[in-house]
């Protein structure tokens, strides 16, 4: 595969369930792409879709009532529709996930040399001392410390931030080219989630790992991130290279959620610039642009779903003029908080 | 912050201790105590927003609930309003639940599902005072509207709310006695970040218009420094740093302080990326705490003082208090 | 680990310690009864009631009495029964007991094989045709009164289709040590094996099988799954292997109430001179010592198969091994 060539690429991915009332779509139509050692930071909200499209791409919806259309290629493989066993040789191996929540992700029973050596001789053909051999270098190189102890302990012997250690070093095992993250700080403490952080930036360098980050919190996608996705509704509202979106973000969405994080250092605004309302109800979401209800600048024209709009890989899906959003990002810069 | 005239505190903690006893050997030596508190000592001002941060297993939220009694104290003295409520009973401490009030982290839990909200909201009125059905009634209606919802939703059931309106049903719930003192313990840690800043401004708002104190508890700094007029940073069951919020969070006296908020990420691709901080080694046990000062382990200015000695809170000017040997800032 | 181990086997001896008071306390302390008539048996002479008095010490304290009962129960083994003529109690019972344990024990065999296969198809297979055949078999398993499906199988095995080649070779009901004859052993326990297994294969797969559909739910699994490394593994390597904790402690419970006589409507229906058919009967002549007796051995063997429960937990879990 060339070195441009890109490595994962989704294209109108949607993910539905069958419910009592009728489809509810909790990813709406998504496309993106995942280049060769490229961070990419999926931002989004409860009810976003985020962690529905990490799970359509490792093909761990297994809801019955789900239904997966659109294509996801990974190096030039359909992933959907692709049978169990093909599956299988693919996770764990060329795309790994690490979840939230560390101190639930391990099997109990098992310890963790076992559970990291069953990923490896699953895919390849080593012994289990080499297995064990393997899982120890692993569990080093993501900064346990006491490796060989670690390697034969259990689950539940460790902390919170070491086990996700346990959990990216499992992930890592077989070398894969793609690493799938849903919200691997989140229940870790901050001073935690900064190593575990710091580590996933490595990833890129060390490892040769592309990423990809789900996250709720925009000062995790500054810190690691290349390109951002903002999701709201089960679509991509805006998305663009970090710097782009970060110094002029497009869609009002993605304002408000700046406006909603309290800065760390500087003035402290009288009232944070919250957005009122509240995520949308995936069963009924509104007709047009998912966040047009909570919109400020909601008109007419956003009853039909935009599409989305921009230049130089950063676009928002807005219909906002672009001489009336240079206004308010003027605007936004002076504080002054979203007018309903 | 400073040169205000000095009232009586409103809530006053003197070595405070909560211990745990964990083990469940018949021979003593082998039983473990955790402090999950150890010897705090804290006034809260009229008026004031003190946030406390900390990170997990520090005994921020032990903390919380026994300064409201809710958890029972080891020892150590409370005061409130200069009466001293240590060992008060629960029949006395009655009257006093109409004073201080608590907020909880996880909206879902802390709500009975089976009760309709209006119901839930009425229950304060129903124990500490005598109205009449349509009183009550009025009273609940004019809670919900306080905190944006509206009265309508007063027969409505919990699982019927979303997250963020749950934790508005919960404030209104401290609320309904007006309260001097609110302990809110991780009020928005369970929302989404949109919804987090709603509430945020509610809580300030409502502190404005009921003229509340706040005990304010998260993990999150950046909300603790929105939201707190004063605060103290807890490591391990003690308070390291406390001081007026934007100096401790703007140059930071204790190390753990300045690694915690040199931890935080900052959403934001222009600033210089300020030099991380990384503690070494994981938190220690609380059943083995460190010698000495309990974060020698992992600070990098510790020195054999450290390891000995364990550091008393004192005063570094402007209202700050740290308990290090070697402290920031000289 | 260790210490694990000897905590839970200090708390057996201070149970089995409490269950020989209590027994004894019902027997020979309840107000408005007297032992020494009950010992007796009815219709006893005066002389014999002198005896007993005398012989257990009715006339001494409690404790003293307590002692005494113990000592021939444990250690003089010569509690006789006096309903029966002398017959000595305590080899009796301890010659009951290989009947029991043969008993239970083959069926425990049986009915954790077949939960597991039970638990685990229907589990796997959730909401189709397999699984829901199964859950109703289960059902009608549970739902089937032991000495019911015993009596019919006798009918069948012993009489109507004894002369057919099916059933042939079924000896007549009762008891045949292993240590005479391990063929004719085998034989005779097949079918009340079967019978008592089939109440408990029934519960033990549907309890399996909700257990693992939970189980399956778990965070964990889904890391499993996304290893890549086989639904087949995952069910069983992390599925299966993390569920057992329940499966477990549910047997043990069951187990040790068996082996100390619940077994008893199987034992009668099938002619076995187990504990429990020993109890019934003693129960029917209102044999004082030899009840006292049965239940001090039976609350004997549920302790211990609890304590090998707890024993096996300690390996099976891990989490269990850390006792502070």
């Amino acid at each position: 595969m060339s070195a441009d060539a890109p490595l994962l690429v989704v294209e109108d991915l949607t993910v539905s369930f069958r419910g009592d009332e009728g489809l509810v779509q909790a990813v709406g139509g998504v496309s993106f792409t995942v280049k060769q050692r490229e961070i990419v930071g999926v931002v989004g909200e409860s009810g976003s879709g985020k962690s529905q499209t990490l799970l359509a791409i490792m093909g761990l919806i297994d809801s019955p009532r789900a239904v997966v259309s659109g294509s996801i290629r990974f190096m030039g493989q359909e992933l959907i529709g692709l049978n169990r066993r093909a599956l299988d040789a693919i996770r764990g191996r060329q795309i790994a996930m690490i979840f939230q929540d560390p101190m639930s992700a391990l099997t109990p029973v098992h310890t963790i040399g076992n559970q990291i050596g069953e990923q490896v001789r699953a895919h390849e053909k080593v012994s289990a001392r080499a297995a064990r051999a393997r899982a120890v270098q692993l569990l080093d190189a993501v900064g346990i410390a006491n490796p060989g102890r670690v390697v034969d302990g259990y689950p539940h012997q460790l902390s919170g931030g070491m086990r996700q250690r346990a959990v990216i070093a499992m992930a890592l095992s077989c070398n894969p080219v793609l690493l799938v993250a849903d919200e691997p700080t989140t229940a870790l403490d901050v001073t935690v989630q900064a190593q575990i952080l710091e580590l996933i930036g490595r990833l890129r360098d060390e490892f040769g790992s592309a990423v990809i980050l789900v996250t709720h919190d925009l000062g995790v996608v500054a810190e690691v991130a290349d390109q951002v996705l903002v999701m709201y509704g089960g679509r991509i509202v805006e998305e663009g290279g970090k710097g782009s979106v970060f110094r002029t973000p497009l869609h009002p969405y993605t304002w408000g959620l700046f406006g909603s994080i309290a800065p760390m250092e500087g003035e402290r605004p009288a009232r944070l610039a919250a957005i009122p309302g509240a995520p949308p109800s995936l069963s009924n979401l509104p007709t047009g642009c998912a966040f047009g209800p909570r919109c400020a600048y909601h008109h007419d024209d956003c009853l039909v779903r935009p599409p989305l709009v921009g230049a130089g890989g950063h676009r928002a899906a807005c219909v906002l003029p672009e001489t009336k959003r240079r206004h308010l990002k003027i605007q936004k810069a002076a504080g002054l908080e979203m007018q309903q | 912050m400073n040169a205000v005239p000095r009232e009586r505190p409103l809530l006053r903690a003197s070595d405070l201790s909560k211990r745990y006893h964990v083990g469940r050997s018949i021979f003593p030596a082998q039983r473990r105590t955790v402090h999950a508190v150890d010897t705090i000592s804290l006034d809260i001002w009229p008026g004031e927003t003190l946030g406390i941060v900390g990170e997990s297993g520090c005994g921020k939220s032990t903390l919380g609930r026994c300064l409201v009694r809710l958890t029972e104290i080891s020892s150590g003295s409370l005061e409130f309003e200069g009466r001293d409520i240590t060992d008060a009973s629960q029949r006395q401490l009655r009257p006093l639940r109409r004073q201080m009030q608590m907020v909880f982290q996880d909206p879902s839990a802390s709500l009975n599902p089976r009760r309709r909200i209006g119901d839930l909201l009425a229950d304060p009125f129903r124990i500490h005072e005598r109205l009449s059905a349509g009183e009550m009634a009025d009273r609940v209606a004019e809670l919900l509207r306080r905190v944006d919802l509206s009265p309508e939703h007063a027969s409505r059931y919990p699982h019927e709310f979303s997250g963020g309106q749950r934790q508005r049903i919960g404030i209104a719930r401290a609320l309904a006695l007006r309260p001097r003192l609110i302990v809110a313990d991780e009020p928005v840690s369970a929302l989404d970040v949109s919804i987090q800043a709603q509430i945020v401004n509610l809580l300030a708002d409502l502190r404005e218009a009921f003229n509340l104190t706040y005990v304010f508890i998260a993990h999150d700094l950046s909300v603790v420094r929105q939201i707190s007029t004063r605060v103290a940073v807890m490591y391990l069951g003690s308070i390291v740093e406390s001081g007026p919020t934007d100096l401790v969070f703007a140059a930071p006296a204790h190390h753990y302080t300045a690694a915690l908020r040199s931890a935080v990420p900052v959403p934001s691709v222009d600033r210089e990326r300020r030099q991380r901080l990384v503690l070494k080694g994981d938190l220690p046990s609380p059943m083995n705490p460190p010698s000495g000062c309990r974060f020698h382990t992992r600070c990098p200015a510790a020195t054999s003082l450290c390891r000995s000695e364990r550091p008393l809170l004192q005063s570094v000017g402007d209202g700050r208090l740290v308990a290090c040997h070697h402290p920031l800032g000289g | 680990m260790l210490a694990a181990l000897g905590f839970r086997l200090g708390q057996m001896v201070l149970v089995m310690f409490g269950i020989s008071i209590v027994a004894f306390l019902i027997f020979f302390a309840t107000p408005g009864a007297d032992p020494s008539a009950r010992i007796a048996g009815r219709n006893a002479s005066q002389e014999t009631l002198l005896q007993v008095r005398h012989d257990f010490g009715l006339d001494r304290p409690l404790p003293v009495q307590y002692g005494l009962m113990m000592n021939r129960l444990f250690i003089s083994r010569d509690l006789t029964s006096f309903v029966n003529r002398g017959q000595l109690v305590v080899p009796t019972v301890t010659e009951a007991i290989p009947v029991t344990l043969s008993l239970v024990g083959g069926a425990a065999v049986l009915w954790v094989l077949g939960g597991l296969v039970v638990g685990v198809i229907a589990g796997a297979t959730r909401g189709s045709f397999v699984d829901r055949a199964l859950m109703i078999l289960s059902l009608v398993g549970v739902s089937v009164p032991v000495f019911w499906l015993g009596e019919v199988a006798n009918l069948l095995t012993q009489s109507r289709w004894h002369d057919t080649w099916l059933f042939s070779w079924v000896p007549p009901l009762g008891y045949v040590p292993l240590t005479e004859d391990p063929w004719g052993w085998f034989k005779a326990l097949i079918i009340p094996w079967f019978t008592l297994a089939t109440l408990y294969v029934g519960l033990y797969g549907r309890v399996l099988r909700a257990s693992l559909i939970e189980m399956m739910q778990e965070d964990f699994i889904r890391t499993a799954r996304a290893k890549g490394i086989g639904e087949r593994r995952v069910l069983l390597h992390h599925g299966l292997r993390t569920s057992l904790v329940a499966f477990v402690t549910m047997f043990g419970l069951d187990f040790g109430a068996l082996v100390g006589g619940g077994a008893l409507l199987t034992e009668v229906v099938f002619g076995l001179q187990g504990v429990g058919k020993l109890t019934y009967e003693a129960l029917q002549t209102l044999d004082l010592p030899m009840i006292l007796a049965t239940v001090i051995y039976a609350a004997f063997f549920v302790v211990m198969a609890n304590f090998i429960v707890d024993v096996v937990f300690v390996f099976i879990d891990p989490r269990a091994r850390d006792v502070r």
